[in-house]
């Protein structure tokens, strides 16, 4: 139990670290660091490399972006087993659909109660 | 003007040179321990599923998502992300709950605009592109699955 | 008559344009800075009590203006023109600020350099006779211009080793011809002896900095330029001023200044006084210090021209620099090129 938050400290610290890396020695900017991400998540996850970072990580590797896009190259790649080529359009957005429909419910309500302030 | 491009080549050589650098070592150590500690709330959330809440595997990984979007959202809000991020740099960008931030930041400062064109519109301007390619790369792995399978 | 044109850029005025008075009003930030209690208003929170950061910034443009016209004692009725802008799309808060002042309004943009920019028309207005007295301003505010420019408020991203804060300020320069009967016997805190006697209309310079948050870097080399252009037309050497001012190249922007002027053989980090590194306090923790048309505006207005009419700085070159940048040009992969209009403020008894 607790060696399970010790690697999910060290393996989401790690995926952080390498997005800081490439935010401190690029030019790239945070948004499409984001992109970057989640589009390396679908890949490793699609290429059979983020699996096992995710059984040794747990929320270490789900919670940053490229769990975002091991969800989506997951249910991609279930959907097709099951649906055939349906699935492909289907399977990624229908595994994250909680999250995204959450980011659209939190993210208005957030919008609309609160106010942005001068730092 | 005309600048002859060997005066603009030695002169950004000389400013890249000599511009301030950021302390990277600093910056990384910052970003490991705030991204960490996220990491570790999911964590955490996660074991409340499966622990207390008899969740089974598939609502877990969704569950966990949607506590965090909910935090990130949340503490946008009330102005605390911003200045975690200013600490922890990509600690707290690349973590959903950053994603969250990307959502609300831009929303609530065009709430001004309108609730359709202000919020409606800019919920996704930064997180847009995150869906956009995220969901283009799903369908083209989803595709190769279904060939070589 | 006689030639107004010197050289190839500056323009000597022959009927010495005054600067009868000026208003500033900045935020709450900006009053913590090292120019506390220099400024003639102070914003109460960061709206202004109106709807949007927008808003607030149109309603300081108009206080900064209707300061300076009262501190000389005039009303809107007296003023010919109103000229200048601010960093927004279409230049919005100087645009609303002359519908409701109801001014002749000729509306400029030069980036952080409309302040100098529009003193530099209005200068040569009032010289030629074609008014009597202009009002010059130019604005910013920290949250409307990151929002144009940058990324949104709540967003949580670390600023780069170059960055500068936006001001949040909005600052009027009334200039008026030389027998304008304002004095300090009925308005004591109207200017009696500055005037602006040269002008240096600045080039675009572009030596290819694409970081938008490096622009102290990028307007260095317009800065320099200016300065080298107006000593070759005047004949000036950089001891004939007291100080040469900058309006936000920041602290490594100067640096890159000093280095552009040494090149040439003009060395004038001694003289130099940039607006940007003078406004907030090393406590504020503002990286490379302050840019937006609102720095130089405040520091010319609540501090420079204080100190010009004391008699304790007699003679300076002040430059403000632009960044004429878009985040579209940019997005499209150009470069960042800057702008420097420069005047001479001179003391007169």
């Amino acid at each position: 139990m607790l060696m399970d938050f010790v690697f999910a400290f060290i393996i989401g610290g790690v995926i952080c670290t390498i997005g800081q890396l490439i935010l401190s020695y690029t030019r790239i900017t945070s948004a499409r660091l984001l992109v970057l991400f989640v589009v390396l998540g679908v890949a490793l996850t699609a290429l059979g490399l983020y699996e096992p970072i995710v059984q040794l990580g747990g929320a270490g590797a789900t919670v940053p972006l490229t769990g975002f896009g091991y969800a989506l190259a997951n249910g991609a790649i279930e959907a097709v087993e099951e649906d055939g080529i349906m699935g492909a359009l289907t399977g990624g957005i229908k595994n994250t659909a909680a999250g995204i429909g959450a980011a659209i419910l939190f993210g208005y309500l957030a919008a609309i109660i609160f106010k942005p302030h001068t730092k | 003007m005309k600048i002859t491009s060997d005066q603009s080549k030695r002169y950004q050589a000389v400013v890249n040179e000599t511009m301030p650098k950021s302390n990277v070592l600093a910056q990384v150590l910052k970003a490991f321990l705030v991204g960490g500690i996220i990491c570790c709330i999911g964590e955490g959330i996660n074991k409340i599923g499966v622990l207390l809440l008899d969740m089974d595997e598939k609502t877990i990984s969704g569950f966990v998502s949607v506590v965090m979007i909910f935090l990130g959202a949340l503490l946008t809000g009330i102005g605390v992300y911003d200045k975690i991020g200013n600490f922890a740099g990509a600690g707290s960008i690349v973590p959903i709950t950053g994603f969250a931030n990307s959502i609300v930041a831009p929303a609530m400062e065009h709430k001004v605009e309108g609730f359709v064109l202000g919020v409606g519109a800019q919920l996704f301007s930064l997180a847009g592109p995150v869906l956009v390619y995220g969901t283009i790369a799903s369908i083209v792995v989803g595709v190769i699955a279904f060939f070589v399978r | 008559m006689g030639h107004r044109k010197i050289g190839k850029q500056t323009i000597t005025f022959t009927n010495s344009p005054r600067v009868v008075a000026a208003g500033t009003v900045v935020g709450h930030f900006e009053e913590q800075g090292a120019l506390s209690g220099h400024f003639d208003k102070v914003i109460t929170d960061d709206k202004w009590g109106e709807k949007s950061f927008e808003l607030c910034e149109r309603k300081m443009y108009e206080n900064a203006v209707c300061i300076a016209i009262e501190k000389a004692g005039k009303t809107t009725q007296d003023v010919d023109v109103l000229l200048g802008g601010d960093l927004l799309n279409q230049i919005i808060s100087a645009g609303y600020a002359a519908r409701s002042l109801e001014l002749p309004f000729l509306g400029l943009y030069g980036a952080c350099s409309t302040i100098i920019e529009a003193s530099l028309v209005g200068s040569i207005l009032v010289d030629s006779e074609c008014a009597n007295s202009v009002a010059c301003a130019a604005s910013s505010h920290f949250s409307t211009a990151e929002r144009q420019f940058r990324m949104p408020l709540e967003l949580g991203t670390q600023p780069t080793p170059t960055a500068q804060r936006t001001v949040t300020g909005a600052g009027c320069l009334l200039i008026s011809k030389d027998s304008d009967n304002t004095s300090k016997a009925t308005q004591p805190e109207c200017f009696e002896n500055v005037y602006i006697t040269q002008a240096t209309i600045g080039r675009v310079v572009d030596l290819g900095i694409t970081d938008g948050n490096n622009m102290g870097a990028a307007m260095a080399p317009a800065a320099a330029d200016t300065l080298l252009m107006h000593l070759e037309d005047t004949g000036h050497s950089v001891n004939d001023y007291d100080l040469i001012v900058t309006g936000d190249l920041g602290t490594f922007g100067s640096k890159m200044f000093y280095m552009l002027c040494e090149e040439k053989g003009v060395s004038v980090a001694d003289l130099h006084l940039d607006c940007g590194t003078t406004i907030y306090l090393p406590s504020q923790k503002v990286v490379c210090g302050a840019s937006g048309c609102g720095c130089a505006s405040v520091v010319l207005g609540s501090y420079l021209l204080k100190r010009i009419e004391a008699g304790d700085i007699k003679k300076i070159f002040m430059m403000a620099t632009g960044a004429l940048m878009s985040p579209v040009a940019g997005l499209q992969g150009e470069t960042i090129p800057g702008i420097a209009h420069g005047i001479v403020l001179e003391r007169r008894a």
